[in-house]
């Protein structure tokens, strides 16, 4: 009987309490961390399911008779200088420019955090090495040196992932390099220590789970950064090949319209501006929540 | 000594020293020729003040800090050049039990999981499931109810959590133990149930403990020898009731005198004896007793102190003292 | 401005009137997902140029008490319910913020816990001495200011010569004596210590004591002491009142306290778990359980729950005070003797 107990104790009390539902009450608890994501779900149902229903042709194909056409029931964005439909190039534009944003967030969050972890936990020449060629990269202005990468590689999806990624990456390095600084120091670091925990396990089990909060708000602010980089670089001229659409080549191409036809600036840049806000309001609502110091 | 066995200590130090390297040719003497010996099943204090090294002392002597010079035996064998692979089969034996409950736990795992982690380690039990069975043991034996095995950190008091930090030490049935202010952080009601709870699981498991503090008075209870260290050094080292009764070094004297007595009548007739002054640097120290700065009598040892460093005398047996007015006598 | 409005209100002294008189105090500390009864009811009364240490572990609600007096509860979430907090004879709860502004420091001034935290880094010391002198005392000169200063540094015993120092240069204990000297710049009636001496070692804190009880000697300044340690009460106060949970169970001289015959079973408790220097007891005598949830207080006595003279009535009525002349207690063990009185 005694033994039984014994033996049943782990399982029968085994109940986690969940910490992604302490995290969503106190997610639920700032008004724009909600708005932003409900926002940002729309935003990802449009993209998402309007494909389906709009023709990849209509963002492409030239038709004159409705060269710079109004917003109308049949265009609702109304059509641009080739007789493009707006609201299908803004579609399968976002869905490109998010997608860049998204997979160079994550491609520079891997690296970087990687490296941080490595010349944090390493320390010494490791460490030296790291941050000091880490300086060279940073000493290049984040903008010319995207554009120095696309012009040397070509523009097209891969090259622009390249660039992005090399441009944000170190702020990962920097970020978690302090993180994995202060939480070496700390007591339980130790404790494992004294356990006989090596290296490899210390990072697995205990650095990288405490800072991993930091790092995923850090990254959800950073998509949004992206989005606007990403269009940066295509009003510029950097993006992907024409006729591809993407929300920066389309504000490039408004421009000589402004005057006749204003609602083709209006409607990308929107899209532009509803996103990158959206997705800073979850950053921020996420901040809060994962923030243990606020924790109340 | 009439007896002819010569117990072999379970830990000893010979002169062991940890230097800080804090600037070109500038050196922090955290711990500076310490000479300890400690016997299964008994419990050396180390008492002083804030920077005078004796958490350096406990750490170093695990290993967790490269001593400077010196060595350490932990059971006959030399450690002090062990490498981390060497160590890895002794941490099992050597464990530590940390001042400040609450960073010394990982707040991302659950209790069990703490209680468990050094277990899973060592590979003890070959199943996952048997190494949370025995933690769960562990919990009933340091007085956790079982209803906790699933909480975080955060959501348990002080005295809780220092009590998760006492059965993660004894998870691996270690024999030695550091306790590094395992009771400062704590209530007084709180701190008397884990200085029992340390006391008992001492008695059932044979343990030797190095009881690492600021505060004589909770030592004075659980210790059978007590070494007074300041600076670095060892002032002092006598059996407990000894050094209560019959202090030499004026360190020690001041240190008993400091501390306020929960007693009406005695605190109101005492005169207040306090020591001018504040620790020197540990940075370089002057050569000479580290305490001369301080200390009211240093005029009449001749300047000696300043000069050389007194030897550690035994004054009675087993009370041994680094005082030229003491050696003197 | 606010000076003159401070001296027209009457809370200068007054014969025959306690300095601070906290009545039926109740403060608590609310969030949306609980409310936690930081103190319950409290009164207690501190006499003109006397020290009250109020005794009690963690959460027991001592600095709740010493921030509701100066009103400096966190505005999110502390709120005071009810009670009077009488300076004088003027229930300062009812003043309004700008006099209150002029009440901190002018006439109750308050010493933290961590010294390094209630100093600013960049400024020198003069300059933070110098700050709140000024402010209480706008038409002091510089120079009556700087000699200000120096008085205050001598009174605390460090060489007015360190005053254009930075906090980072002095000790632990030195930092300690330069926030006391802000404190008692402006002669403050009360003076409310939130355990001075726990950050400092214990040989400096035997100097801070020290030093303390000459300063409270010299200036005649009422202090509230607040601490843990029933060492430092012994030391330095003459009317003690312990807390629990909220509440004070058990008030009275230091002699009551100390010498005196009838305790609250807490109050033994909390002595007999302090390892004592000179018997030779191996084993402590700890309170088992802990202190109850502040945000689930029971119904009953508050220390029920841990009490080894537990009774029936202890867990379903509050127990009323039994008053012994100077010697309250808040326990059923004296229900007897209060229907005899």
């Amino acid at each position: 009987m005694e033994k039984n107990t014994a033996n049943n104790a782990p399982q029968g009390v085994y109940k986690r309490p969940s910490q992604a539902k302490e995290i969503w009450r106190r997610f639920k608890k700032s008004k724009g961390a909600v708005i932003g994501l409900i926002m940002l779900v729309a935003i990802a149902l449009v993209l998402i399911i309007g494909p389906f229903l709009i023709p990849y042709d209509l963002a492409t194909t030239n038709n004159y008779d409705f060269m710079l056409a109004k917003p109308s029931a049949e265009h609702i964005f109304g059509c641009d200088g080739f007789g493009r439909d707006i609201f299908a190039r803004v579609v399968y534009g976002g869905r490109t420019s998010i997608a860049i944003a998204v997979l160079a967030t994550i491609s520079s969050c891997v690296v970087g955090s990687m490296l941080g972890a490595v010349a944090g936990f390493f320390g010494g020449k490791v460490d030296a090495l790291i941050m000091r060629s880490l300086d060279i990269f940073m000493s290049v202005p984040d903008i010319l040196f995207t554009m120095a990468v696309v012009y040397a590689l070509g523009a097209n999806f891969v090259n622009l992932l390249v660039a992005l990624t090399l441009a944000y990456f170190t702020n990962y390095v920097r970020l978690v390099r302090s993180q994995v600084l202060t939480l070496s120091e700390s007591d339980y670091v130790e404790a494992a220590r004294a356990g006989g925990s090596g290296s490899m396990r210390i990072i697995m089990s205990h650095i990288i789970p405490n800072a991993v909060g930091v790092i995923i708000v850090n990254t959800t602010l950073n998509v949004a950064k992206i989005i606007l980089y990403e269009s940066t670089l295509s009003f510029l001229g950097l993006g992907m090949p024409p006729p591809a659409p993407e929300w920066g080549a389309m504000l490039a191409e408004a421009r000589e319209f402004l005057r006749n036809a204003p609602h083709m600036m209006i409607f990308p840049a929107s899209a532009i501006v509803l996103t990158a806000c959206s997705v800073n309001l979850v950053g921020d609502g996420l901040r809060d929540a994962l923030d243990p110091h606020l924790k109340s | 000594m009439d007896n002819n066995i010569v117990r072999t200590p379970l830990l000893e130090t010979v002169d062991l020293q940890k230097y800080f390297k804090i600037g070109k040719n500038s050196y922090l003497h955290a711990v500076d020729g310490i000479n300890l010996k400690l016997h299964a099943g008994e419990t050396i204090g180390v008492v002083g003040e804030s920077g005078c090294g004796k958490s350096t002392l406990g750490r170093t002597i695990l290993k967790l800090i490269e001593p400077t010079g010196g060595k350490i035996l932990y059971d006959g064998q030399d450690i002090t050049k062990y490498k981390n692979s060497q160590m890895h089969p002794l941490r099992k034996e050597m464990q530590i039990i940390f001042q400040d409950p609450y960073s010394s736990i990982d707040p991302r795992k659950s209790v069990i999981e703490v209680i468990a982690e050094y277990m899973l380690i060592h590979k003890v039990y070959k199943t996952r499931a048997e190494a949370f069975n025995r933690a769960v043991q562990l919990m009933d034996m340091v007085g956790l109810a079982r209803r906790y095995t699933n909480s975080y950190p955060h959501e348990l008091d002080g005295g809780r959590r220092q009590r998760i930090g006492v059965a993660r030490a004894l998870s691996l049935n270690p024999r030695f133990i550091v306790c590094d202010e395992p009771v400062s952080a704590l209530d007084v009601s709180i701190q008397a149930q884990i200085l029992n709870l340390l006391m008992d699981l001492q008695e059932q498991l044979d343990l030797a403990y190095m009881f690492v503090t600021h505060d004589l008075s909770v030592v004075k209870h659980i210790s059978d020898n007590i070494m007074v260290m300041y600076l670095g050094r060892c002032v002092e080292l006598a059996p407990s009731d000894e050094l209560f009764a019959n202090p030499q070094h004026p360190y020690t004297k001041a240190l008993l005198a400091a501390i306020p007595e929960p007693d009406l009548i005695r605190s109101r007739t005492k005169k207040l004896e306090v020591i001018r002054g504040e620790v020197t640097s540990p940075i370089d120290p002057k050569p000479g007793c580290r305490f001369a700065a301080r200390c009211e009598h240093c005029d009449k040892c001749g300047g000696r102190c300043t000069e050389s460093n007194p030897e550690f005398v035994e004054v009675s047996p087993g009370h041994f003292v680094s005082c030229f007015l003491v050696n003197d006598k | 401005m606010k000076t003159e409005e401070l001296k027209s209100l009457n809370l200068q002294d007054t014969p025959g009137v306690p300095l601070l008189e906290i009545k039926n105090l109740r403060a608590i500390y609310k969030t949306d997902l609980e409310t936690v009864e930081a103190v319950n009811g409290i009164s207690l009364q501190i006499n003109k140029g006397k020290t009250f240490g109020l005794v009690g572990e963690t959460g027991a609600g001592k600095t709740t008490t010493a921030l509701s007096i100066l009103r400096l509860l966190p505005s999110t979430t502390g709120r005071i319910l009810e009670g009077e907090i009488l300076f004088n004879g003027t229930n300062l709860l009812e003043l309004d913020e700008g006099v209150m502004r002029a009440v901190r420091g002018g006439l109750i001034s308050m010493v933290f816990q961590d010294p390094m935290s209630a100093l600013n880094p960049v400024y020198t010391v003069d300059e933070q001495i110098g700050e709140a002198i000024r402010l209480h005392n706008p038409d002091y000169t510089k120079e009556q200011v700087e000699d200000r200063v120096d008085e205050m540094l001598q009174l605390v015993g460090i060489l007015p010569s360190r005053k254009h120092d930075y906090p980072h240069q002095f000790s632990g204990g030195m930092k300690q004596r330069v926030v006391i000297a802000m404190a008692l710049c402006c002669e403050p009636h009360l003076l409310i210590a939130d355990e001075p001496t726990t950050a400092l070692d214990v040989t400096i804190q035997a100097q801070v004591l020290a030093m303390i009880r000459e300063l409270r000697d010299r200036l005649g300044t009422a202090m509230l002491m607040i601490t843990h340690d029933l060492g430092i009460v012994a030391q330095t106060c003459d009317d003690v009142g312990v807390m629990y949970a909220g509440e004070i169970v058990e008030a009275g001289t230091a002699e009551d306290i100390f010498l005196g015959k009838e305790h609250h079973p807490y109050t033994v408790g909390l002595f007999d778990s302090i390892p004592n220097l000179t018997s030779r007891a191996t084993r402590l005598k700890p309170i088992p359980g802990l202190m109850p949830d502040p945000t689930n207080l029971p119904k009953g006595c508050v220390f029920a729950e841990r009490c080894s003279h537990c009774m029936e009535i202890c867990k379903t009525e509050h127990p009323k005070i039994y008053v012994n002349g100077t010697h309250k207690l808040c326990c059923h063990l004296f229900d007897d003797k209060l229907k005899q009185n």
